[in-house]
């Protein structure tokens, strides 16, 4: 189980510029969890992920998993127990290395690189193995360099490698909306089967409602750094994009009236 | 050229061209410009010197120089990733520091070997004339460093190298502490360029602080010359180029002094105007081909 108590995140604390980007933002994960995240821009939904996956330090706040504390662990530390794939395509992969390349990198996630051959032989027939799944021809052109490869294909592989090694979490920020419709909906197709088959504790953000509401098992709304409805099974099933609408309009109506009082 | 002016051009082919191994290491591999080069080139030369004459094998100085090159290297890198100051000024910084360093270590501005052992000591004997056998030696030498870079860079540990200059964020998110790798990377390719000066200064017979003026654009040149000449698809071709490229380079040099237009000739002085020319061509030639294609 994955654990945030009370995230606070600031950018630019102190200055005229400041963000209070994340606000007490509490949340437990449990194991096998598939939560969509949706809120509007800037409601701190990617900064969320950052924090999780130690991008960004946190002001104040506490992250375990598994009990283990890990609030100060450096990003590359955490990412042995997370997998990502992120918004821009690019991202993901190295342009300037081969399939396999990738792929062997992606292999030893978390643990030590020493001085032994860098894409082994031996692991080859593993990479094949969950290319094939993409059905997109990936498993014969392992030789070929990923920068050669269309943004659907790279996020493709990307999606694999962060799922090479099991994680314990998969942080997913909005993967498909650099993503022209048909290959966004590939690459979804493809999430859901990755998740489903491998029971993998998933954050997916999305600003697509309908997604938000067909994938997963919880559904996380967010607003101005926090969380304002979080529902799951049943009672998330039984949920339409009116009702989300409605949830998020009256959270702004209460804001307006908030600051008319206010003021 | 007369044969002898050739072997002298690839004589210094193979001994700058582990310094630009380093340079390709730093400027291609890790995309971190380094300029700590210009000083630790001469801090090898200074280092194998004063082991030298201090009486010490030839070989452990070598070991020493590039130990030497691979803190100033570490230095550089330490300063970027941990203090967040600019990699070129960072290595600027360690540069100009170097040069007061090497005065340090020599006791004075240079120090002539004159009369000690050498790497090349041995080589008297074998029966075949010096000046053949050197560019030999140093080849053998030069192909020993190159083959060891190419097996490094496909090593596990080499290819998250290759992957911190190509995508850190990825990399990162992939477990690997990119700060490592930097300060790793850039620690080993000054001690490439350090062994490359106390070889040259074992060659030559003297360590100078100023034999350094010019290593970053010579490696440079050397690089950029090695890709437009053999390409850079792969990482055995690349490394392969950089090699070739540096014999090409001092090949260029070696003609362009031999040059005489009338009563005009070029010194050893206009030689890092020359480089900036080759730079500046071989880096604009892309862009000028199209240009003129059109
Ligand atoms: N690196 C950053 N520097 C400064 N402000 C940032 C940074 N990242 C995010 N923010 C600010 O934090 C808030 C939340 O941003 P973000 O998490 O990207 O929102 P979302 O992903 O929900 O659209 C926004 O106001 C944004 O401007
Ligand atoms: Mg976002």
């Amino acid at each position: 189980m994955i654990s945030a108590q009370a995230l606070n995140k600031y950018f630019h604390r102190g200055s005229v510029n400041e963000v209070h980007s994340i606000r007490d933002l509490s949340i437990e994960i449990e194991q096998g969890d598939f939560i969509t995240i949706i809120g509007s821009n800037g409601a701190g939904k990617s900064t969320f992920l950052s924090c999780l996956s130690g991008t960004h330090p946190l002001d104040s706040g506490c992250i375990t998993v598994d009990g283990t504390d890990v609030t100060r662990w450096p990003e590359h530390r955490r990412a042995g127990f997370i997998g990502r794939v992120f918004q821009d395509p690019l991202m993901g992969t190295c342009a300037g290395g081969s399939i396999a390349q990738n792929m062997a990198l992606a292999l030893k996630r978390g643990q030590r690189r020493g001085l032994s051959r860098g894409v082994k032989p031996a692991d080859r027939e593993l990479f094949r193995e969950r290319l094939r799944v993409l059905g997109l021809g990936l498993e014969d052109r392992l030789q070929d360099r990923a920068g050669l490869l269309s943004g659907g294909q790279r996020q493709a592989l990307t999606m694999v490698m962060a799922t090479l090694v099991r994680p314990k979490l998969l942080l997913l920020d909005e993967h498909t909306a650099a993503l022209d419709p048909k290959t966004a909906a590939q690459i979804l197709e493809l999430t859901e089967n990755i998740v489903t088959a491998g029971g993998l504790t998933t954050l997916m953000v999305t600003h697509n409602m309908h997604q938000a509401l067909a994938l997963g098992n919880r559904l996380v709304m967010m607003h101005r750094g926090r969380i304002i409805f979080d529902v799951r099974g049943k009672e998330k099933a039984g949920l339409g994009v009116e009702d989300l609408l409605e949830k998020f309009h009256s959270q702004e109506d209460a804001e307006i009236s908030d600051r008319m009082l206010l003021g | 050229m007369t044969l002898y002016a050739f072997l002298g051009a690839l004589e210094q082919g193979f001994l700058y061209g582990i310094m630009a191994l380093g340079v390709y290491l730093t400027f291609r591999i890790l995309d971190f410009p380094d300029l700590t080069v210009d000083g630790s080139l001469p801090l090898g030369a200074s280092v194998s010197a004063v082991t030298i004459t201090a009486g010490h094998s030839p070989y452990l100085a070598l070991a020493l120089a590039a130990a030497a090159g691979f803190t100033a290297g570490a230095v550089t890198a330490l300063l970027n990733t941990k203090l967040k100051i600019l990699h070129l000024l960072a290595s600027i910084l360690t540069m100009i520091s170097l040069y007061s360093i090497n005065i340090r270590i020599m006791g004075g501005p240079n120090v002539a070997l004159l009369g000690t052992p050498s790497v090349l000591t041995d080589l008297e004997g074998l029966g075949l004339p010096l000046f053949e056998l050197t560019p030999m030696f140093f080849f053998l030498i030069a192909a020993a460093i190159t083959a060891g870079l190419i097996w490094f860079l496909h090593t596990e540990y080499g290819q998250a190298m290759l992957a911190t200059g190509d995508n850190r964020q990825m990399i990162t998110a992939l477990g690997v502490n990119t700060d490592n790798v930097i300060i790793f990377g850039v620690g080993l390719s000054n001690s490439l360029v350090a062994f490359s000066g106390a070889l040259i200064a074992q060659n030559q017979g003297a360590a100078d602080v100023n034999m350094g003026v010019g290593t970053i654009i010579a490696g440079l040149a050397s690089v950029i010359l090695g890709e437009t000449i053999c390409g850079k698809a792969t990482i055995v071709r690349a490394c392969i180029a950089v090699i070739v490229g540096s014999v090409a380079y001092r090949t260029a040099i070696a003609l362009a002094l031999g040059l005489k237009l009338g009563g005009f000739s070029f010194t050893p002085s206009d030689l890092n105007l020359i480089t900036a020319f080759l730079v500046i061509i071989a880096l604009t030639s892309p862009m000028l081909k199209r240009r003129f294609a059109r």
